[in-house]
């Protein structure tokens, strides 16, 4: 199978430790399969004193020692030292499986989220977060366990079927045929019984997800509840889903009880036709006392294994899906970081006739012939209304989509020839949905300079207008950011992520409507603050406040993706278009927000 | 969140905690006393095997009772039979008792949550409560049933099997029993090892996926910033942690199990020497002998289970403690007696005596404070006469919450009181308020199902008609149309699939639809586009018109639209009146007025 191949290259590096754990399975399997035939040697020849019996290497080994007494020390000691021989390759096994397993996990895990993270925007836009993430941990998890658990029960289970129907031959056919004869009803019965089994599990588990989205739609919804006065009709409606997991998982019992039930008899019949022909055997004196018993403890060994079988071979599929599932990440190309030319980036940019639409052409064209030019150190305000194209034209910038048109130079160079590596990093970026880590409020603005010094941490944080606010926190910029610590609000967020984009203090900033949640006294003062820092920094800002883009060097107004106006404010205002009516609305309105 | 943390603590044993948990077991006894019986039938039959064995070897084989054998093949498909059907019986009667106690804690746990004040959310995140009612319920139900039914078992099968070997052979027996204490302790020792350890894994690894989390939600940020090496590395750290402790908790299993092993097998040995003895010396029977042999491998199983039981006891303890505290928790606000006997409680409201709700709002000398003891608010007088919309604007954390939760008696007043048509309202039932209350939360909280059931939320007992009609007022009728199941068009949790302008726009529908006396609207701050925006702003003139209406608002036209605007500042209203009457005062809100309104545009 194709999974299998897949599996078998992800285990690159760990397959050796797992070479060795199957191997001790199999050596182990041999010992203990040993044991019975000492206490068989024991009943045989030195108990019943049986020389006619069929010999065997442990016999010989015991017949050679003088005298009953010492005889069966032996017989013990040798028992105790296969057991402990069996228990030390039980030990590697473990050990050396949990090696391979655990090392295989973490080297795919890392794998798997360095891929991720070097997956191109595109993917990121389409991909479900819980769905990835899913794949990432819990698919993780169950190849793991297959290899940790199913596998080695699997292996188990056919060397240990091997070794000893071997040594069942050698004693004797007949017999050895029917201390099996039943096996294959059970393998096929309770395999098939296992996918009915597994079915009402998977009714259950929704029932119960089910159970839990309610519970924790009401519980985050409490505000809504109270409010409505609607306690009853959710006591009512969480009574329904309630019962309803009850009934699932009553029916899941059903089920299962009589598939445990009628498969542990099949197993118990299978014994019994052991021990039957069995003493059979012995009363013709086709075989001894001593066979019979080892037979019977070979039955034991057998039979519980074979009957586990059919829960390994449903885990083996769901592996098998989530092998694939993973193989589909892996198989989306990635971002090549560090191709390309990583000559100094100055700031002078240049977009001739830019254009970009999806990979799916029906979903229109997003930019078209987009053109304009940017002195370094000149600033740039890009308005429009929503979704007219603002946001992909820096992403683009960024090379985080690829233009499907036209051309961009930056400082001369083709974009597309610059590594995006070096380009990232040549330019700051505030990001419309501002996103930080769980990390403390320092640690976050420097992110991108570890190495970088307290001052220079606090200088960023300054021009941002945010240093005093986390001063104010108690523990100051060693305030954890998210759930484990504070919350910011959302103009506190953006002023940190400011910071954070001024820490690398690059030739090219870019403001993605990033100051909205700020008031416009900050904001202007944020402005002032970036002005007064360097003149040589090329700027694009993007904003719904026309007050932030009205000293621009340049105002571009995109429309349906295409510039429809572009000019300084003065120029703008004096003739009709959609500036000139921003401008209006915002002078009768006199504002439609506060902070 | 000091919750979270108060959850490890617990070690010590509580009679007390399991009585009040067995009272979820009283529609379960007859269950109970079917499946004790079934456990005891099992230790039988599972001590029974060997001594049929042993009854093949010595009275056929050893007796050359060839012809009986179908005789004893008789017994051995009698026992395999009696074996399937105790076992069907056992794991569906365990099942059974799970499941209803399990049910009954659910649901008393739910119907606690419905009862329990704000002040108990605030302080208890919503994962913390899932837990509760989840997973540990779960982890109750298991030990009741599963837990029951393997300590019962491992100790019948223990005296079963020990008793039989007495009686048999006392010298045999002892040798085999002398291992067992051994096992046990040694059992217990790894089982609580490993038990911490896989604790540990667990807590890693839910570790690493918040950071598979990070990185997939960072992705963009990770780009822009070029932080990929660092960010695998810092991952690659958490692996190896991960890795490390699993491979030790492995290591503890893989040293456990051959442990056993080696310790049974010595009692082999030693039956194997001693009983092999007593054979040739005609002491013991030869089927004896297979007999003490199967018997001394089969203890292992008892011991085992018994010491993962009781490592497990720890947990379920632990579980319990925290689910009956959550039973346990009174809410902090209860109407009192007699107001509950005259306006019924939840499950039974006297709806024929509630008054019809004017709107007239008085807060006398109203103060409130945290149960840490911070004072949010003191020495508030306020008169809303019915019918007026009041605005309420002021910095964060000046009071604004707290006012309009301690109208809605989300709160009660620590000192003071509030009236509502000239009745203190703790001399009314809570609910009989929250009947007459519109609420439309900042960020909009819609459940899953259709819009249709979102809307109607608001008045659960609507038409179709006025589902449709609310929706008409707040214009959210166009684009719920323009889907393509109309109002039956499903949402997924938290309103997934609609833009926020919409959820809002539902939630308005969903609050005028009740034709409440009294509305609450906290605005919301986030931008929206131009034509949203104007429609969001003819719906909530539709929304205040003809009641009382208490608005924490951001929106300047909203403001200025009020018939009174409150100015507050740390919890004290510092200015109060008209817009104009406002703005002439020269003072807070003429700053904030011409500070922050101006200049700005949504586009």
């Amino acid at each position: 199978m194709k999974e299998i191949k897949v599996l078998w290259g992800w285990m690159r590096g760990h397959r050796l430790a797992m070479g060795v754990a199957m191997s001790a399975t199999v050596v182990g399997i041999v010992f203990s399969s040993l044991i019975p035939l000492v206490n068989q040697a024991a009943i045989d020849f030195v108990i019943v004193h049986n020389p006619e019996a069929a010999g065997d290497f442990v016999s010989d080994f015991l017949l050679g020692i003088d005298g009953l007494r010492p005889q069966l020390l032996a017989a013990g000691i040798l028992i105790v030292i296969l057991t402990t021989l069996n228990a030390l390759t039980s030990f590697i096994q473990g050990r050396f499986i949990a090696k391979s397993a655990e090392g295989f996990a973490k080297g795919l895990k890392d794998r798997i989220f360095d891929h991720i993270q070097k997956l191109p925007f595109m993917y990121h836009k389409r991909a479900e977060t819980g769905d990835l993430i899913q794949r990432c941990t819990s698919d993780i998890e169950t190849i793991r366990n297959f290899l940790t658990s199913q596998m080695v029960e699997m292996a188990n289970c056919l060397f240990l079927f091997v070794v000893i129907f071997i040594f069942m031959l050698r004693q004797h056919v007949a017999y050895a045929l029917v201390s099996v004869a039943l096996l294959p009803f059970l393998l096929v019965f309770s395999l098939l019984f296992f996918n009915k089994v597994r079915a009402a599990f998977k009714i259950s588990d929704e029932s119960e997800a089910a159970m839990s989205t309610m519970l924790q739609e009401n519980l985050s919804g409490v505000r809504v509840v109270r409010a409505y006065n609607n306690q009853e009709h959710e006591i009512e409606k969480f009574e329904r889903f309630n019962q309803d997991f009850r009934n699932t998982s009553l029916k899941v019992s059903r089920i299962s009880s009589v598939f445990w039930s009628s498969t542990d008899f099949l197993c118990f019949m299978q014994l019994t036709l052991i021990i039957l022909f069995g003493a059979y055997l012995v009363m013709t004196g086709e075989v001894t006392l001593g066979v019979l018993q080892t037979f019977i403890v070979y039955g034991n060994m057998l039979v519980w294994p074979v009957r586990g079988l059919s829960n390994v071979l449903t885990e083996l599929g769901k592996s098998t899906i989530s092998v694939k599932r993973i193989q589909e990440v892996m198989d989306e190309e990635p971002e090549h970081l560090a191709e390309g030319l990583k000559q100094p980036i100055e700031g002078h940019i240049r977009f001739d006739g830019v254009g970009f639409h999806y990979p799916d052409e029906s979903d229109g064209v997003v930019l078209e012939d987009v053109s304009f030019e940017v002195l370094k150190g000149q600033t740039v305000a890009i308005i429009g209304r929503t979704g007219s194209g603002k946001s992909t034209l820096m992403n683009i910038l960024l090379r985080l989509y690829d233009y499907t048109h036209g051309a961009i130079q930056i400082d001369g160079m083709e974009l597309k020839q610059i590594s995006k590596k070096h380009l990232r990093k040549n330019i700051g970026v505030v990001m419309q949905e501002l996103f930080l880590y769980t990390k403390t409020i320092g640690q976050n603005i420097k992110i991108s300079r570890k190495d970088a010094k307290e001052q220079e941490v606090h200088e960023a944080a300054t021009m941002a207008a945010v240093h005093h606010v986390i001063e104010d926190f108690e523990e100051g910029y060693d305030t954890m950011v998210g759930e484990r610590g504070v919350t910011l609000s959302g103009g506190q967020k953006q002023r940190v992520g400011i910071a954070r984009a001024l820490m690398d203090k690059t030739p090219i900033l870019i403001f993605d409507d990033s100051l909205s949640a700020v008031d416009s006294k900050t904001d202007s003062d944020i402005r002032e603050a970036l002005a007064k820092r360097s003149k040589d920094v090329t700027t694009f800002i993007i904003s719904h406040r026309v007050s932030t883009v009205k000293e621009a060097d340049l105002i571009v107004v995109l429309d349906k993706g295409r510039v429809v106006q572009k000019g300084t404010h003065e120029s703008l205002i004096g003739e009709e278009g959609l500036y000139k009516a921003f401008w209006d609305i915002q002078d009768q309105k006199g504002g439609a927000q506060v902070g | 969140m000091a919750k979270q943390f108060a959850e490890e603590e617990f070690t010590k044993s509580d009679l007390k905690i399991w009585r009040q948990i067995f009272y979820y077991l009283r529609t379960s006894k007859r269950n109970l006393l079917l499946l004790f019986g079934s456990v005891v039938l099992l230790a039988l039959l599972d001590t029974a095997w060997p001594q049929l064995v042993r009854i093949v070897i010595d009275d056929y084989v050893l007796a050359g009772n060839l012809d009986g054998l179908w005789e004893a093949f008789g017994m051995f498909f009698a026992f395999s039979a009696a074996f399937g059907f105790i076992v069907w019986a056992f794991i569906f009667l365990a099942n059974l008792v799970k499941q209803e106690a399990t049910y009954l804690i659910r649901k008393a746990g739910f119907k606690k949550l419905q009862e329990l004040s704000f002040s108990y959310y605030d302080t208890s995140s919503v994962g913390w409560l899932m837990s509760r009612m989840t997973s540990d319920t779960n982890r109750i139900g298991d030990i009741l049933s599963w837990g029951f039914v393997d300590f019962g078992w491992g100790i019948l099968v223990m005296s079963l099997i020990g008793v039989v070997m007495v009686l048999m052979n006392w010298q045999l027996a002892l040798l085999t029993i002398a291992i067992v204490p051994v096992m046990g302790l040694a059992s217990f020792w790894f089982q609580t090892r490993i038990l911490k350890q896989f604790r540990q894994v667990r807590k890693l690894n839910s570790r690493i996926t918040g950071a598979f989390n990070e990185g997939i939600t960072g992705a963009v940020t990770t780009k822009t910033l070029v932080t990929e090496a660092d960010n695998l590395q810092e991952f690659s750290a958490f692996t190896a942690d991960m890795m490390g402790a699993s491979v030790q908790a492995s290591v503890l299993s893989a040293v456990y199990f051959p442990l056993m092993m080696t310790l049974g097998s010595v009692g082999a040995a030693l039956i194997i020497y001693n009983g092999g003895m007593q054979v040739s010396f005609g002491d013991l029977s030869f089927g004896e002998l297979v007999m003490f042999l199967s018997y001394a491998r089969f203890f292992f199983d008892p011991v085992m289970i018994l010491a993962r039981r009781l490592t497990q006891l720890q947990e379920a303890q632990a579980s319990a403690e925290r689910v009956i505290s959550l039973l346990n928790t009174d809410p902090d606000i209860m109407d009192t007696p007699e107001v509950a006997a005259k306006y019924g409680a939840i499950g039974a409201y006297k709806k024929k005596n509630w008054e019809p709700l004017a709107g007239e709002i008085v807060l006398r000398d109203v103060g409130f404070k945290y149960k840490t003891g911070e004072e949010v608010m003191s020495g508030m007088d306020l008169e809303i006469p019915a019918g007026t919309s009041v605005a309420i604007v002021g910095p964060t954390g000046s009071g604004k919450s707290t006012l309009v939760n301690l109208i809605c008696r989300f709160y009660e007043p620590t000192s003071g009181e509030i009236l509502i048509d000239g009745v203190n309202y703790q001399e009314r039932s809570q609910e009989w308020l929250h009947s007459q209350l519109g609420y439309v939360l900042q960020t909009p909280q819609l459940f899953s199902g259709s819009i249709r059931e979102n809307i109607r939320y608001g008045a659960l007992g609507a038409s179709d008609g006025q589902v449709e009609a609310a929706a008409k007022i707040v214009g959210a009728h166009g684009f719920i149309m323009n889907f393509e199941g109309g109002y039956d068009s499903k949402i997924g949790e938290n309103g997934a699939g609609l833009s926020t302008g919409q959820k809002q726009l539902i939630s308005f529908a969903r609050a005028l639809i009740g034709d409440p006396k009294l509305l609450v609207l906290d605005e919301a701050t986030s931008s929206i586009d131009i034509e949203t925006e104007s429609l969001l702003q003819q719906a909530i003139q539709a929304l205040l018109k003809d009641r009382t209406s208490l608005i924490i608002a951001h929106r300047l036209s909203t403001i200025v639209g009020a018939d009174l605007i409150l100015y507050l500042k740390d919890g004290k209203i510092v200015e109060k009146g008209t817009h104009v009457e406002l703005l002439s005062l020269k003072g807070e809100y003429h700053q904030l007025y011409t500070g922050q309104f101006e200049q700005s545009v949504i586009v």
